[in-house]
Protein backbone atom coordinates (compact mmCIF):
# COMPACT_ATOMS: atom_id res chain seq x y z
CA UNK A 1 0.00 0.00 0.00
CA UNK A 2 2.47 2.33 0.84
CA UNK A 3 4.65 1.52 -2.43
CA UNK A 4 1.63 2.20 -4.15
CA UNK A 5 1.22 5.74 -2.11
CA UNK A 6 4.78 6.54 -3.40
CA UNK A 7 3.52 5.77 -6.71
CA UNK A 8 0.99 8.70 -6.84
CA UNK A 9 3.79 11.11 -5.86
CA UNK A 10 5.98 10.48 -8.42
CA UNK A 11 3.39 10.87 -10.79
CA UNK A 12 1.97 14.01 -9.37
CA UNK A 13 5.28 15.05 -9.03
CA UNK A 14 6.15 14.96 -12.51
CA UNK A 15 3.14 16.76 -13.40
CA UNK A 16 4.24 19.64 -10.73
CA UNK A 17 7.70 19.98 -12.16
CA UNK A 18 6.52 20.09 -15.57
CA UNK A 19 3.39 22.85 -14.93
CA UNK A 20 5.79 25.17 -12.16
CA UNK A 21 7.84 26.15 -14.86
CA UNK A 22 5.99 26.06 -17.76
CA UNK A 23 5.90 29.69 -18.22
CA UNK A 24 9.60 30.95 -17.58
CA UNK A 25 11.33 34.17 -20.12
CA UNK A 26 14.83 32.88 -21.60
CA UNK A 27 16.70 35.01 -19.72
CA UNK A 28 15.60 33.12 -16.68
CA UNK A 29 16.85 29.31 -18.45
CA UNK A 30 20.29 29.80 -17.00
CA UNK A 31 19.47 30.61 -13.64
CA UNK A 32 16.78 28.26 -12.86
CA UNK A 33 18.49 25.31 -14.06
CA UNK A 34 21.03 26.01 -11.27
CA UNK A 35 18.19 26.97 -8.97
CA UNK A 36 16.66 22.64 -9.57
CA UNK A 37 20.66 21.73 -9.49
CA UNK A 38 20.14 23.14 -5.93
CA UNK A 39 16.98 21.49 -5.49
CA UNK A 40 17.78 17.83 -5.91
CA UNK A 41 20.60 19.10 -3.61
CA UNK A 42 18.23 17.13 -1.19
CA UNK A 43 19.85 14.01 -2.05
CA UNK A 44 22.18 15.04 1.00
CA UNK A 45 19.04 13.51 3.33
CA UNK A 46 19.62 10.40 1.38
CA UNK A 47 23.34 10.42 2.08
CA UNK A 48 23.28 11.13 4.87
CA UNK A 49 20.41 8.14 6.01
CA UNK A 50 22.46 5.93 3.52
CA UNK A 51 26.00 6.78 5.92
CA UNK A 52 23.66 6.20 9.47
CA UNK A 53 22.87 2.90 8.35
CA UNK A 54 26.26 1.94 6.98
CA UNK A 55 27.45 -0.60 9.20
CA UNK A 56 31.15 -2.13 7.43
CA UNK A 57 33.85 0.34 6.64
CA UNK A 58 33.57 0.18 3.23
CA UNK A 59 29.79 1.10 3.87
CA UNK A 60 31.06 4.16 5.83
CA UNK A 61 33.33 4.88 2.92
CA UNK A 62 30.76 4.90 0.14
CA UNK A 63 28.54 6.61 2.97
CA UNK A 64 31.15 9.41 3.36
CA UNK A 65 31.67 9.97 -0.23
CA UNK A 66 28.00 10.48 -0.33
CA UNK A 67 27.43 12.90 2.08
CA UNK A 68 29.97 14.74 0.73
CA UNK A 69 28.85 14.90 -2.83
CA UNK A 70 25.77 15.84 -1.66
CA UNK A 71 26.80 18.40 0.81
CA UNK A 72 28.78 19.97 -2.09
CA UNK A 73 25.71 19.78 -4.46
CA UNK A 74 23.30 21.89 -1.97
CA UNK A 75 25.80 23.95 -0.65
CA UNK A 76 27.84 24.84 -4.21
CA UNK A 77 23.77 25.04 -6.12
CA UNK A 78 22.50 27.60 -3.48
CA UNK A 79 25.59 30.27 -3.79
CA UNK A 80 26.07 29.79 -7.93
CA UNK A 81 22.36 30.29 -7.81
CA UNK A 82 22.24 33.17 -5.93
CA UNK A 83 24.84 34.78 -7.29
CA UNK A 84 23.43 34.42 -11.38
CA UNK A 85 20.07 35.90 -9.65
CA UNK A 86 22.04 38.56 -8.00
CA UNK A 87 23.21 39.59 -10.80
CA UNK A 88 20.01 39.58 -12.58
CA UNK A 89 18.08 41.36 -9.89
CA UNK A 90 20.09 44.18 -10.46
CA UNK A 91 19.74 44.22 -14.07
CA UNK A 92 15.58 44.24 -14.01
CA UNK A 93 15.81 46.48 -11.00
CA UNK A 94 16.48 48.98 -14.17
CA UNK A 95 14.28 47.83 -16.62
CA UNK A 96 10.74 47.67 -15.32
CA UNK A 97 11.65 51.21 -14.64
CA UNK A 98 12.36 51.93 -18.17
CA UNK A 99 8.88 50.39 -19.85
CA UNK A 100 7.23 52.35 -17.23
CA UNK A 101 8.97 55.67 -18.50
CA UNK B 1 9.46 11.54 16.57
CA UNK B 2 8.19 9.90 13.19
CA UNK B 3 5.13 12.61 12.91
CA UNK B 4 7.65 15.75 13.34
CA UNK B 5 10.16 14.66 10.92
CA UNK B 6 7.55 13.56 8.00
CA UNK B 7 6.02 17.29 8.86
CA UNK B 8 9.20 19.01 8.69
CA UNK B 9 10.01 16.84 5.11
CA UNK B 10 6.15 18.06 3.94
CA UNK B 11 6.85 21.52 4.64
CA UNK B 12 10.43 20.84 2.35
CA UNK B 13 8.71 20.11 -0.27
CA UNK B 14 6.52 22.93 -0.17
CA UNK B 15 9.33 25.30 -0.45
CA UNK B 16 11.14 23.68 -2.97
CA UNK B 17 7.80 24.06 -5.14
CA UNK B 18 6.84 27.32 -4.18
CA UNK B 19 10.64 28.06 -4.87
CA UNK B 20 10.68 26.78 -8.26
CA UNK B 21 7.99 28.27 -9.15
CA UNK B 22 9.36 32.33 -8.14
CA UNK B 23 12.73 31.46 -9.43
CA UNK B 24 10.47 30.97 -13.15
CA UNK B 25 9.44 34.97 -13.12
CA UNK B 26 12.02 37.76 -13.10
CA UNK B 27 10.12 39.72 -10.13
CA UNK B 28 10.30 37.08 -7.71
CA UNK B 29 13.09 34.96 -8.39
CA UNK B 30 15.96 36.00 -5.67
CA UNK B 31 13.35 35.55 -3.30
CA UNK B 32 12.68 31.44 -4.97
CA UNK B 33 16.34 30.90 -4.25
CA UNK B 34 15.77 32.19 -0.36
CA UNK B 35 12.72 29.61 0.22
CA UNK B 36 14.36 26.57 -1.78
CA UNK B 37 17.57 27.26 1.01
CA UNK B 38 15.38 27.67 4.15
CA UNK B 39 13.96 24.15 2.96
CA UNK B 40 17.30 22.34 2.90
CA UNK B 41 18.66 23.60 5.69
CA UNK B 42 15.48 22.33 7.33
CA UNK B 43 15.85 18.71 5.45
CA UNK B 44 19.80 18.65 6.64
CA UNK B 45 18.27 19.30 10.50
CA UNK B 46 15.95 16.93 10.33
CA UNK B 47 17.51 14.23 8.82
CA UNK B 48 19.77 14.18 12.31
CA UNK B 49 16.56 12.97 14.23
CA UNK B 50 15.12 10.30 12.34
CA UNK B 51 14.06 7.67 14.55
CA UNK B 52 16.15 4.26 14.33
CA UNK B 53 13.63 0.96 14.62
CA UNK B 54 14.04 0.96 18.12
CA UNK B 55 13.35 4.24 18.84
CA UNK B 56 16.16 6.07 19.60
CA UNK B 57 17.58 8.53 17.67
CA UNK B 58 19.62 6.79 14.42
CA UNK B 59 22.26 9.20 14.74
CA UNK B 60 23.02 9.15 18.19
CA UNK B 61 22.09 5.08 19.16
CA UNK B 62 24.94 3.13 20.50
CA UNK B 63 27.63 2.32 17.91
CA UNK B 64 26.99 5.10 16.02
CA UNK B 65 29.46 7.84 17.02
CA UNK B 66 32.00 7.27 13.91
CA UNK B 67 29.00 7.56 11.53
CA UNK B 68 27.51 10.75 13.31
CA UNK B 69 31.18 12.35 13.70
CA UNK B 70 32.32 10.93 9.37
CA UNK B 71 28.77 12.82 8.72
CA UNK B 72 29.59 16.21 10.25
CA UNK B 73 33.05 16.07 8.86
CA UNK B 74 31.86 15.21 5.36
CA UNK B 75 29.18 18.04 5.94
CA UNK B 76 31.87 20.33 6.86
CA UNK B 77 34.07 19.80 4.02
CA UNK B 78 31.17 19.53 1.50
CA UNK B 79 29.29 21.97 2.39
CA UNK B 80 32.49 24.19 2.73
CA UNK B 81 34.59 23.99 -0.25
CA UNK B 82 31.30 24.00 -2.65
CA UNK B 83 30.50 26.73 -0.99
CA UNK B 84 33.74 28.87 -1.07
CA UNK B 85 34.41 27.69 -4.62
CA UNK B 86 31.09 28.65 -6.07
CA UNK B 87 31.77 32.26 -4.54
CA UNK B 88 35.45 32.64 -5.83
CA UNK B 89 34.85 31.91 -9.23
CA UNK B 90 34.52 33.93 -12.52
CA UNK B 91 31.11 34.95 -13.27
CA UNK B 92 31.81 33.53 -16.87
CA UNK B 93 32.71 29.87 -15.40
CA UNK B 94 29.73 29.51 -13.78
CA UNK B 95 27.80 27.06 -16.42
CA UNK B 96 30.84 24.59 -15.69
CA UNK B 97 30.48 24.94 -11.89
CA UNK B 98 26.81 23.95 -12.10
CA UNK B 99 27.53 20.98 -14.02
CA UNK B 100 29.95 20.12 -11.61
CA UNK B 101 27.72 20.35 -8.56
CA UNK B 102 24.92 18.41 -10.47
CA UNK B 103 27.23 15.50 -11.19
CA UNK B 104 28.04 15.61 -7.55
CA UNK B 105 24.58 15.00 -7.03
CA UNK B 106 24.22 12.60 -9.54
CA UNK B 107 27.57 10.14 -7.86
CA UNK B 108 25.94 11.33 -4.55
CA UNK B 109 22.18 9.24 -5.54
CA UNK B 110 24.05 6.32 -7.46
CA UNK B 111 26.24 6.20 -3.93
CA UNK B 112 23.33 5.55 -2.33
CA UNK B 113 22.28 2.86 -4.50
CA UNK B 114 25.47 1.55 -3.82
CA UNK B 115 25.34 1.31 -0.07
CA UNK B 116 22.00 -0.44 -0.41
CA UNK B 117 23.30 -3.07 -2.48
CA UNK B 118 26.32 -3.83 -0.29
CA UNK B 119 23.90 -3.31 2.63
CA UNK B 120 22.70 -7.11 4.38
CA UNK B 121 19.88 -6.98 3.25
CA UNK B 122 19.91 -5.36 -0.26
CA UNK B 123 16.81 -4.36 -1.53
CA UNK B 124 14.50 -6.83 -3.78
CA UNK B 125 11.98 -6.93 -6.05
CA UNK B 126 10.61 -3.67 -7.58
CA UNK B 127 13.09 -1.58 -5.00
CA UNK B 128 16.04 -3.35 -6.37
CA UNK B 129 14.92 -2.14 -9.49
CA UNK B 130 14.59 1.16 -8.94
CA UNK B 131 17.70 1.56 -6.92
CA UNK B 132 19.50 0.23 -9.74
CA UNK B 133 18.23 2.55 -12.31
CA UNK B 134 18.32 5.32 -10.03
CA UNK B 135 22.14 3.58 -9.77
CA UNK B 136 22.62 4.19 -13.70
CA UNK B 137 21.19 7.41 -14.32
CA UNK B 138 23.06 8.90 -11.53
CA UNK B 139 26.34 7.35 -12.28
CA UNK B 140 25.88 8.86 -16.19
CA UNK B 141 24.94 12.07 -14.54
CA UNK B 142 28.15 12.17 -12.84
CA UNK B 143 30.64 11.10 -15.24
CA UNK B 144 28.72 13.15 -18.20
CA UNK B 145 28.72 16.30 -15.78
CA UNK B 146 32.35 16.01 -15.01
CA UNK B 147 33.11 15.81 -18.64
CA UNK B 148 30.78 18.34 -18.88
CA UNK B 149 32.77 20.47 -16.80
CA UNK B 150 36.37 19.82 -18.02
CA UNK B 151 34.94 20.47 -21.92
CA UNK B 152 33.57 24.20 -20.58
CA UNK B 153 36.87 24.66 -18.44
CA UNK B 154 38.99 24.46 -21.16
CA UNK B 155 40.41 20.95 -19.68
CA UNK B 156 39.27 19.09 -22.41
CA UNK B 157 38.56 21.06 -25.94
CA UNK B 158 37.55 18.48 -28.82
CA UNK B 159 34.31 17.20 -29.11
CA UNK B 160 35.44 13.39 -29.52
CA UNK B 161 33.35 11.53 -32.58
CA UNK B 162 33.98 8.18 -33.56
CA UNK B 163 32.19 5.67 -36.35
CA UNK B 164 29.08 4.21 -35.65
CA UNK B 165 29.06 5.83 -32.10
CA UNK B 166 24.95 6.06 -31.77
CA UNK B 167 24.68 1.98 -32.47
CA UNK B 168 27.62 1.90 -29.86
CA UNK B 169 25.74 4.07 -27.80
CA UNK B 170 22.73 2.23 -27.85
CA UNK B 171 24.07 -1.38 -27.54
CA UNK B 172 26.24 0.06 -24.85
CA UNK B 173 22.99 1.15 -23.10
CA UNK B 174 21.53 -2.10 -23.32
CA UNK B 175 24.77 -3.92 -21.96
CA UNK B 176 24.92 -1.91 -19.19
CA UNK B 177 20.82 -2.45 -17.84
CA UNK B 178 21.18 -6.13 -18.81
CA UNK B 179 24.07 -6.76 -15.83
CA UNK B 180 21.37 -4.35 -13.66
CA UNK B 181 18.52 -6.88 -14.82
CA UNK B 182 21.29 -9.44 -13.68
CA UNK B 183 21.86 -7.68 -10.86
CA UNK B 184 18.07 -7.80 -9.61
CA UNK B 185 17.66 -11.33 -10.61
CA UNK B 186 20.65 -13.25 -8.81
CA UNK B 187 21.00 -10.34 -6.26
CA UNK B 188 24.10 -7.79 -6.29
CA UNK B 189 26.93 -10.56 -6.93
CA UNK B 190 30.54 -7.69 -6.29
CA UNK B 191 31.82 -8.04 -9.79
CA UNK B 192 28.08 -7.96 -11.31
CA UNK B 193 27.94 -4.78 -9.43
CA UNK B 194 31.10 -3.21 -10.23
CA UNK B 195 31.22 -4.18 -13.57
CA UNK B 196 27.61 -2.07 -14.13
CA UNK B 197 28.56 1.05 -12.06
CA UNK B 198 32.09 0.91 -14.79
CA UNK B 199 30.02 0.29 -17.64
CA UNK B 200 27.15 3.24 -16.35
CA UNK B 201 30.10 5.85 -15.81
CA UNK B 202 31.77 5.53 -19.18
CA UNK B 203 28.36 5.52 -20.98
CA UNK B 204 28.50 9.14 -19.30
CA UNK B 205 31.46 10.33 -21.09
CA UNK B 206 30.21 8.50 -24.37
CA UNK B 207 26.91 9.75 -24.67
CA UNK B 208 29.04 13.53 -23.79
CA UNK B 209 32.02 13.54 -25.67
CA UNK B 210 30.52 14.16 -28.95
CA UNK B 211 29.16 17.25 -27.62
CA UNK B 212 30.50 20.07 -28.86
CA UNK B 213 31.28 23.34 -26.45
CA UNK B 214 28.62 25.59 -27.93
CA UNK B 215 25.61 23.04 -26.81
CA UNK B 216 26.68 22.16 -23.47
CA UNK B 217 24.35 24.18 -21.36
CA UNK B 218 21.52 22.28 -22.99
CA UNK B 219 23.51 18.86 -22.19
CA UNK B 220 23.74 20.26 -18.70
CA UNK B 221 20.13 20.72 -18.20
CA UNK B 222 19.21 17.43 -19.65
CA UNK B 223 21.83 15.62 -16.95
CA UNK B 224 20.14 17.65 -14.45
CA UNK B 225 17.17 16.13 -15.34
CA UNK B 226 18.72 13.19 -15.06
CA UNK B 227 20.28 13.71 -11.36
CA UNK B 228 16.54 14.79 -10.62
CA UNK B 229 15.51 11.30 -11.53
CA UNK B 230 17.64 9.54 -9.89
CA UNK B 231 17.10 10.91 -6.65
CA UNK B 232 13.55 10.71 -7.12
CA UNK B 233 13.85 6.72 -8.02
CA UNK B 234 16.54 6.49 -4.78
CA UNK B 235 14.20 8.81 -2.80
CA UNK B 236 11.80 5.52 -3.70
CA UNK B 237 13.96 3.01 -2.63
CA UNK B 238 14.60 4.69 0.94
CA UNK B 239 11.05 5.46 1.51
CA UNK B 240 11.41 9.71 1.52
CA UNK B 241 8.71 11.59 0.14
CA UNK B 242 10.60 14.71 0.53
CA UNK B 243 13.21 13.30 -1.74
CA UNK B 244 10.66 11.43 -3.98
CA UNK B 245 8.80 15.29 -4.68
CA UNK B 246 11.88 17.09 -5.07
CA UNK B 247 14.11 14.59 -7.18
CA UNK B 248 10.69 13.82 -9.67
CA UNK B 249 9.65 17.78 -9.43
CA UNK B 250 13.44 18.70 -11.08
CA UNK B 251 13.40 15.54 -13.25
CA UNK B 252 9.99 16.83 -14.77
CA UNK B 253 10.75 20.60 -14.55
CA UNK B 254 14.57 19.62 -16.26
CA UNK B 255 12.89 18.00 -18.60
CA UNK B 256 10.94 20.81 -20.25
CA UNK B 257 13.57 23.10 -19.46
CA UNK B 258 15.91 21.22 -21.65
CA UNK B 259 13.44 21.26 -24.75
CA UNK B 260 12.99 25.08 -23.97
CA UNK B 261 16.53 25.57 -24.08
CA UNK B 262 17.35 23.44 -27.38
CA UNK B 263 14.15 25.82 -28.82
CA UNK B 264 15.63 29.09 -27.87
CA UNK B 265 18.89 27.60 -29.64
CA UNK B 266 16.56 27.13 -32.91
CA UNK B 267 17.40 23.71 -32.90
CA UNK B 268 15.86 20.44 -32.03
CA UNK B 269 16.95 18.82 -29.09
CA UNK B 270 17.55 15.21 -30.81
CA UNK B 271 19.68 17.52 -33.24
CA UNK B 272 21.93 18.32 -30.31
CA UNK B 273 22.54 14.58 -29.07
CA UNK B 274 22.63 13.07 -31.88
CA UNK B 275 24.01 15.23 -34.72
CA UNK B 276 26.94 12.87 -35.31
CA UNK B 277 24.37 10.40 -37.13
CA UNK B 278 23.47 13.41 -39.49
CA UNK B 279 26.63 14.65 -39.70
CA UNK B 280 25.26 18.01 -39.17
CA UNK B 281 27.93 20.55 -38.20
CA UNK B 282 27.49 21.82 -34.64
CA UNK B 283 29.65 24.71 -32.50
CA UNK B 284 32.70 23.35 -30.36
Amino acid sequence: MIDLLYIYIFVLAAFVGYEVISRVPVILHTPLMSGSNFVHGVVLVGSMWALAHASTPFQLVLGFLAVLLGAANAAGGYVVTERMLGMFAAKSDAKPAAKEA
Amino acid sequence: MTWVINGVYLVVAVLFILGLKAMSSPKTAKRGIAWAGVGMVLATVATFFIPAEDGSLLFFAPGKTINLVLCLIALAIGAGAAAYLGKVVKMTDMPQMVAIYNGMGGGAAALIAAVEFTSAEPPTGVHAVLAMMGAFIGSVAFSGSVLAWAKLQGVMKKAVRWPVQNLGNVLHTLVTLGLGIAIVIVGPHPILVIAFFLMSLILGLALTSPIGGADMPVVISLLNAFTGLAVGLEGYVLGNPALIIAGIVVGAAGTLLTQLMAKAMNRPLTNVLFAPITGEAQGG
